[in-house]
């Protein structure tokens, strides 16, 4: 009876001790990236800062392989099958940058019931079991009025110029400036263009709207546009007012020619591509058994007049600014989502 | 491959081979596929695709083409997951005047005789348009019957073969046994004769219209089913998917030629060549190319074999 006790508790022990020790060690792990589009220089820096920084985790240990998986065309329904392809695979976890926020939620239920890890980041999947790194678009354009309201306490005139028209990411941004707006009462926007994201869409919508405009204290962008807005106004021989920029190398670049020119103030905000490292490092640590929490916000990467240099030294002709992650990093994400 | 073999059957035998060669090699990469679970994982998605295929092969049929079959999906995946899961009875009555204006198209198409391409493409426009309507922003949801449906795990065979085997069974039916088949196939192949044994070719050419849009509101309900909410552009693909599955399955552009069960084993093969590809790991740069040298090379092999075939019939 006594031999037969000590037998089941000794097996009750090493089943509970088994999971434990297979959590705990993510040495043997597989993570896979699905991403569905890879066509602009955003979506380029994203894929190298993967290779960059999960090459060196393969390296040294951490994981076992982090192979980046990008769809032919930019559709759902191919990239469910990729899902599907990656379940096969055996992969332990998949990090998503999704084309859709719901098409693909039948492929990410099959990866979840075969217990696999799903984590999506920048384009995020709704399907409740899996995880979430979300951009805070709104608290990115009410950021930007925040900072003026402190450079300029006087207020005055805002021009914005908004994003691709329909787009989920375009809403978020204004309904965030609009917010600050109303937080800050002394700015008042007298005028609205899109510049669809790209320099030369919003120079020619900036430059059409001038004209009708008063004196325009500052310009709140969503970024890509910045530098644009600023050629449209010197074109029009108007005073240049406080732009702020999207982290773009060129607008960075004509920031750092007017700083040093005639002591030009701005700040410059956007989302860093490595993103994608953060999100890997979740995974990580999602696979090691740590708890976290479904839905992490992902902090915007802002340059500021101090770090203006330093940033533009790092950033390649005609790419973005870019930040990569590390565990640490992930790590602090995941405790102040708690 | 004398007269024990019908020109029929090689018609079906090159995507049937192909289909195995592929099947072979992925179970050779991943023998991980090589299960229950596996085979739906592999196949789940062609099941909308090939149901998109049948439609087409109807259109092509008739000597015409439909352009729209991918947003008119998109379309129908978009009212199943608003309409036909909320207010069913609603839902039921869009997707009725959907095949309606389908047939209404093929009247157009008759008695104006346009060409379906143009007539097609611009109502690509209005189904996309009418999609984002419904579905400004990607969302809704499944109706709980279709995804049980879909998600089904019958007895010894995946949810996705027997499908597939269903599908191929009652387009073959209905194509190459029926006596609506006949005249249909007639139609594509010489309108003229088919006029002057007495039958309405209007009505045959309105017919199909409606079929292929009922077989392309099966395909929209079925891949709302696995994906379990719609996007106005979830199946924007399928246009070319559709085309290209017809031809790979044997049909040709010329109506008449046509073979259901080959269409829906070249869905099934477009499907694979994608898996494939995907763990041989070949870069996405590559991807659409290796595609395509896949279709090329099937369609090489179809073109010696019809060469051979003709060759023996003058000899």
């Amino acid at each position: 009876m006594n031999f037969r006790k000590m037998l089941l508790a000794s097996a009750a022990l090493a089943c509970a001790a088994m999971p434990i020790q297979a959590m705990a060690d993510t040495a043997a792990k597989k993570i896979a990236l699905s991403n569905n589009y890879a066509g602009n220089s955003w979506r380029q820096a994203m894929l190298t800062s993967w290779e960059k920084v999960t090459g060196e985790a393969v390296k040294a240990g951490v994981v076992a392989a982090a192979d980046p998986f990008t769809t032919a065309e930019n559709q759902a329904t191919e990239q469910a099958a990729q899902i599907q392809n990656m379940i096969l695979q055996g992969y332990d976890a998949i990090v998503i940058n999704a084309a859709s926020p719901t098409a693909l939620n039948g492929a990410v239920k099959e990866a979840c019931d075969a217990g696999i890890t799903v984590v999506s980041f920048d384009g995020i999947v709704t399907e409740p079991c899996a995880w979430r790194i979300a951009v805070d678009f709104k608290e990115m354009g009410r950021s930007q009025v925040e900072y003026l309201s402190k450079k300029i306490p006087a207020g005055g005139n805002l021009l914005e110029i908004r994003g691709l028209a329909g787009v989920f990411v375009d809403d978020e941004i204004s309904a965030g400036i609009h917010a600050g707006v109303a937080q800050f009462p002394q700015f008042k926007i007298v005028g609205s263009v899109h510049g669809d994201w790209a320099q030369d869409v919003a120079q020619k919508a900036v430059a059409g709207i001038l004209p009708s405009l008063p004196e325009i204290a500052a310009v709140v962008t969503q970024g890509g546009d910045g530098y644009g807005a600023a050629e449209a106004f010197a074109a029009a021989k108007r005073p240049i007012p406080t732009i702020v920029m999207g982290n773009r190398q060129d607008e960075l670049k004509w920031w750092k020619e007017q700083k040093d020119a005639n002591g030009y103030e701005t700040m410059s905000v956007s989302i860093a591509p490595g993103v994608s490292t953060l999100a890997f490092w979740v995974a990580q640590q999602i696979l090691d058994g740590k708890e976290v929490k479904k839905d992490l916000v992902v902090p915007f990467l802002s340059i500021s007049q101090d770090t203006l240099e330093t940033n533009l030294a790092s950033t390649q002709e005609g790419g973005v600014a870019n930040v990569e992650y590390s565990q640490a990093d992930a790590q602090k994400v995941i405790a102040e989502a708690k | 491959m004398k007269k024990v073999l019908s020109s029929d059957t090689i018609r079906l035998l090159i995507p049937a081979l192909s289909l195995t060669i592929l099947l072979i090699s992925v179970f050779y990469l991943q023998p991980r596929a090589m299960s229950y679970v596996g085979l739906n994982l592999l196949f789940n998605l062609a099941v909308p695709i090939a149901l998109a295929t049948i439609a087409q092969m109807l259109i092509m049929t008739v000597n015409d083409l439909d352009l729209s079959m991918g947003t008119f999906v998109s379309f129908v995946a978009c009212v199943a997951a608003t309409f036909l899961q909320a207010t069913p009875v609603i839902g039921v009555l869009i997707l009725a005047a959907a095949i309606a204006t389908y047939a209404a198209l093929g009247v157009l198409i008759h008695m104006r005789n346009l060409p379906s391409i143009v007539v097609t493409l611009g109502m690509s426009f209005i189904w996309g348009g009418l999609a984002v309507l419904i579905l400004p922003a990607p969302g809704g949801e499944a109706p709980a019957w279709v995804r049980a449906v879909m998600i089904s795990r019958p007895p010894f065979m995946p949810m996705a073969i027997i499908a597939c085997i269903i599908i191929a069974v009652v387009s073959h039916f209905i194509i190459m046994r029926s006596s609506f088949g006949v005249i249909l196939r007639g139609v594509g192949g010489n309108a003229r004769s088919v006029e002057r044994a007495g039958w309405s070719i209007l009505g045959v050419r309105a017919a199909t219209y409606a079929l292929a849009a009922f077989f392309a509101i099966l395909a929209g309900i079925s891949l709302v089913g696995l994906t379990t909410s719609a996007d106005a552009n979830i199946a924007l693909r399928y246009t070319l998917l559709s085309i290209a599955g017809v031809i790979l399955g044997g049909g040709e552009f010329t109506g008449g030629r046509v073979s259901p069960i080959g269409a829906v084993i070249g869905a099934l093969t477009l499907t694979l060549a994608g898996s494939f590809l995907s763990f041989l790991r070949i870069s996405p740069d590559w991807q659409i190319g290796a595609q395509g040298a896949i279709l090329i090379v099937v369609l090489g092999l179809r073109l010696l074999l019809n060469r051979l075939e003709n060759r023996g019939k003058r000899s």
